[in-house]
């Protein structure tokens, strides 16, 4: 670790890690922690505020961004165990507040952004060693990550760093999984056609595990496989590798 | 040709079949159902097309195989980024001295020998275009491909009026030998394969016998079309660059029947949204180079077809008339908004919705709009409003494989959500067509009530408490979650949540 | 309709769009600087990859080896311009040939249905080719008419190699079609051909079913 690599850095839970992924978030913490990194994690974090954003509800997005952008005052990075809320803190929230008297605060705080496998791999630069025994894993880059957020291939780098672990790539790894947030609900079917296919995707990897950096890519592709009864579980990156490489 | 084997071909009957149509009415389950029975479905249809194997198998191969000639065009990230920003520029300088440009081209053509005539409305375009045939007793048309014509429904509109109007393109030609309309903006006959189309000619073209060897089929239609271009007494075309500065009209094809459209009839009649105007003729390589490769993945096309006026005296053939018809057909309106006006910089290449995971799965025929794919789901609702086409607004997970591959840059998701936002919200200054028409009190009060939560961390964690300790008990029939449950399982929150288990215990320590 | 013109420009006018344009970075096409062999390797194998075929000639020889291509061919007809200077050559070339030179001298409408019905080939010259992607560059007027290079199903293409430019934009802008175009102007880089049946290829759809062009190995140094 160099002298620039920061100490100190913010945790941003989400929504979805709080509620259905919590082992995620703690994962995510210990993984910053035993690179040296001092976690913060304010009270009273609650949503991005992406879902109304989506949808085109931008002064509830707004209102719910104020209060969390508020949480974390001090100038440290922001991590968060997701890249599609990331992207919507790092890119979003600039256009979200354009105008609004918050501006310029709202760009300094997306400017500290990033999502957990970035910053592991891009900022701290961790060496990971594998004590897990060995297995298959499949990942699924989420959309998101991938086109707002930009990640470029960070998770592989980690899943590529442990010994017993082989990568079997989906054969369609930048297709979306079909969540879309309330796209999953207001278009039920495409949406299920979409995870349908993911799931039989992942399932002809031979994989045993499917691994995202997003809680809603993850409850989509767990409902779907649940549904089917299929022999694969879905789990989140930062759960996997913090399972994997820490000494019980 | 073919695509490689496709392993996730599935369609109903696989593993995975989503539980489709029967299992729910169409309107049955969103929390909101403003459609009126007259406005198209996109859910409904889409839904239907879901459920035919034949049709998502079809895409399926058509959409791999496109995906992958394209990227074998783009070998390189650094100069494909460099071409699209080139390309971009082109298209936004265009646009932004639209009105200018389009005087220029007025003018130039003018000079050409070439008529241009202006339409505010498709209704207006047709009774120019109609009125043209007449003046030369026109019965006889042969078309090149036209989106634009499409939009305007010209071919019924003319028929109407007694005029035969015969699409060239060997793919409008299949389509509308069976009275349908195009399912993809490039390639519109791409629903079918050869075996629906084999069956299609023996039955439709006298003394056809059943083949379904490909270049028997093609042979066939070349022997018809032939005979139709040399009797037409006129051609139609659409436009895929209008070049200010010298008056020419470029058209961009591979089957010949473009070039035999626009110059064997006697009068030629090029139809054009009036966002199709670039500066320069050197404009069109940048243009050229992005729309062959991202459309079809070829570094060239058969045929670049520049016209720049009329049979001259002393020329031989070609046409004796050239008329261009400047539609607007809301593009000025959708061009007053500077964040919507990157609509306007669409080429109709068609890449976006080779990438797009919805339209890979449902088809064009879904989307019940002239668009189909991810443009279609931004063009549409600014033409035909944004309340009225909620549904295809709505149609997108917001993944992004569009922007990413779109060789003008649009933004099409963030295009979404502003129309989103559109449809919910009469915004005052807002010039979009049908805004606030989408709004419901029920959508409304399920925002500001999810924000009223979300803002309030205490509320937020009393919900989190309730969610996580029953969570066994959430109720089945609740609208949002019968919809995820057509092909998930309920989805269930951890006992504690990571908010509360940090609350209670504390960080972890490494 | 000229309504319909001061609404719509009204309307555009009113947006108050407007600002800087954004400049235009044309590295990216100005970066292809091929050697003249290259040049022509490029042309040949783009255009081969669409099924273009290639006869190989010299600047004195290529009416012959014209003519042995279409005896060869057994073509009965060759539609083209009379009025050009390689279409001089032609003549003389072809004398006493079985194939018979049918020259494009009258308006379409005095022989369309034999243009359309029984003309073998049609012979034109170009005013150059694009290396890049493969393409003969064709200014059709009136000593070389429209349909010759269109309607006939074998097209004859003569291309001599000191006319290939780098690009497309290159070419544009070397043969001045920005700033005087003719009336018609065409890139072809093959015989004309549709994907539309199921993704699968198939030549000849409207068009020509072959392409075949002459290349003249005219630039010194040149092996033919
Ligand atoms: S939006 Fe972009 S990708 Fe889609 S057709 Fe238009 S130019 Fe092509």
């Amino acid at each position: 670790m160099n002298a620039a690599t920061p100490t100190k850095a913010y945790f941003y839970g989400t929504c979805l890690v709080d509620l259905f992924f919590p082992d995620a978030g703690m994962a995510g913490i210990q993984l910053l922690q035993r690179a040296g990194v001092e976690v913060v994690f304010p009270e009273g974090q609650t949503c991005c505020g992406q879902p109304a954003y989506n949808c085109g509800f931008f002064e509830e997005a707004r209102a719910v961004a104020r209060t969390q952008v508020a949480l974390f005052p001090q100038d440290l990075p922001v991590i968060l165990p997701s890249g599609s809320c990331a992207g919507m803190m790092k890119h979003h929230y600039p256009d979200l507040f354009r105008g609004q008297p918050e501006e310029a605060a709202v760009r300094a705080f997306s400017a500290r952004v990033y999502e957990l496998t970035q910053f592991l791999v891009d900022v701290l630069d961790v060496k990971l060693e594998d004590l897990g025994q060995p297995v298959k894993v499949t990942w699924h880059s989420s959309c998101h990550a991938l086109r707002d957020l930009g990640l470029k291939g960070q998770p592989q780098a980690l899943i590529g760093q442990l010994a017993h672990v082989e990568l079997a790539p989906l054969a369609r790894e930048r297709e979306c999984c079909g969540f879309g947030g309330t796209f999953s609900v207001r278009h039920p079917e495409i949406s299920g056609a979409m995870a349908c296919d993911k799931a039989e995707d992942a399932l002809a990897t031979g994989a045993s595990v499917v691994l995202s950096t997003d809680g809603g890519c993850l409850l989509n592709v767990k409902g779907v496989l649940e549904a089917q009864a299929a022999p694969l579980r879905v789990q989140h990156i930062a759960e996997f590798l913090w399972e994997r490489t820490h000494a019980r | 040709m073919h695509g490689e084997t496709d392993m996730n071909e599935g369609g109903p009957s696989g593993r995975f079949a989503p539980s489709a149509s029967p299992l729910v009415h169409p309107h049955g389950v969103t929390e909101r159902s403003p459609a009126t029975p007259s406005d198209p479905s996109f859910r409904a249809s889409a839904t239907r097309a879901l459920g035919d194997a034949q049709l998502r198998a079809n895409f399926r191969r058509a959409m791999d195989g496109l995906m992958a000639k394209r990227a074998a065009q783009f070998p390189d990230p650094g100069d494909l980024q460099a071409l699209r920003d080139l390309g971009t520029a082109v298209r936004a300088r265009s646009l932004l001295r639209l009105p200018e440009l389009l005087e220029q081209l007025e003018a130039s053509c003018a000079r050409n020998g070439i008529r241009v005539h202006w339409a505010e409305t498709c209704d207006q375009a047709n009774a120019i275009v109609l009125g043209l045939l007449k003046a030369k007793g026109a019965t006889r048309v042969v078309k090149g491909k036209s989106m634009v014509s499409e939009e305007m429904h010209l071919n019924a509109f003319l028929e109407a009026h007694g005029i035969e109007s015969l699409e060239s393109d060997l793919g409008e030609y299949i389509i509308q030998l069976d009275h349908e309309t195009p399912s993809h903006i490039i390639m519109p006959a791409i629903h079918k394969n050869k075996g629906q189309i084999a069956r299609q000619f023996s039955q439709k073209i006298k003394d056809a016998t059943y083949t379904e060897d490909v270049d028997e089929l093609t042979a066939l239609a070349r022997k018809v079309l032939r005979q139709k271009f040399l009797e037409a007494d006129a051609g139609l075309s659409g436009v895929n660059f209008a070049v200010a500065e010298t008056g020419t009209l470029c058209l961009v094809e591979n089957e010949g029947n473009g070039r035999m459209s626009t110059h064997v009839p006697p009068l030629h009649i090029a139809v054009m949204g009036l966002e199709k105007v670039v500066a320069r003729l050197e404009d069109v390589a940048p243009l050229y180079a992005l729309l062959t490769r991202s459309a079809t993945g070829q570094p060239a096309t058969t045929y670049l077809n520049l016209i720049s006026g009329p049979r001259a005296k002393d020329e031989m053939d070609g046409p004796r008339e050239v008329h261009l018809v400047i539609l607007d057909n809301g593009r000025s309106r959708i061009y007053g908004d500077p964040q919507l006006q990157a609509t306007l910089r669409c080429i109709r290449c068609g890449a976006c919705m080779n990438h797009c995971p919805v339209y890979t799965r449902v088809g064009g025929h879904a989307y019940e709009a002239v668009y189909p794919g991810p443009i279609g789901t931004i063009l549409t609702p600014q033409m035909e409003g944004v309340g009225r086409r909620h549904d295809l607004i709505h149609g997108s997970s917001l993944c992004g494989a569009c922007s990413e591959v779109c060789p003008v840059e649009i933004p099409i998701p963030d295009i979404l959500v502003r129309l989103r936002r559109e449809a919910t919200h009469a915004d005052a200054g807002s010039k979009v067509a049908g805004k606030g028409t989408g709004q419901t009190m029920t959508e409304d009060l399920a925002w500001r009530a999810w924000a009223a939560v979300l803002k309030r961390p205490r509320l937020y964690r009393l919900s989190a408490w309730f969610a996580t300790r029953f969570r066994g008990l959430i109720p089945g029939g609740m609208p949002l979650l019968k919809a995820w449950t057509m092909s998930r399982t309920t989805p269930l929150p951890a006992p504690r949540s990571l908010q509360e288990r940090i609350r209670k215990g504390g960080l972890p320590h490494v | 309709m000229s309504d319909a013109r001061a609404a719509i420009l009204a309307r555009l006018r009113s947006s108050g769009s407007g600002g800087p344009l954004p400049d235009l970075d044309t590295a990216v096409l100005e970066r292809r600087h091929w050697s003249a062999a290259e040049r022509v390797q490029r042309l040949r194998q783009g255009m081969a990859s669409v099924h273009t075929e290639f006869l190989e000639a010299r600047p004195e020889d290529w009416p012959a080896v014209l003519r042995a291509f279409c005896e060869r061919e057994g073509l009965r007809t060759l539609l083209f311009g009379p009025a050009t200077e390689a279409g001089h050559r032609l003549v003389e070339a072809m004398a006493g040939s079985p194939t018979a030179l049918r020259p494009y001298d009258a308006p379409v409408e005095t022989f369309k249905t034999e243009l359309f019905q029984s003309v073998d080939a049609g012979f034109t010259t170009t005013v150059g080719g694009v290396a890049e992607t493969g393409g003969l560059l064709l200014e059709p007027g009136p000593r070389e008419p429209r349909l010759l290079s269109l309607v006939p199903p074998l097209h004859l293409a003569l291309l001599p190699t000191s006319t290939l430019h780098d690009t497309l934009w290159s070419a544009i802008r070397a043969l001045g079609w920005g700033q005087a175009p003719p009336p018609n102007a065409l890139m072809i880089s093959g015989p004309s051909k549709t994907a539309d049946i199921e993704q699968t290829l198939a030549y000849g759809v409207h068009g020509p079913k072959r392409l075949v062009v002459i290349l003249v190995h005219d630039l010194p140094g040149t092996p033919a």
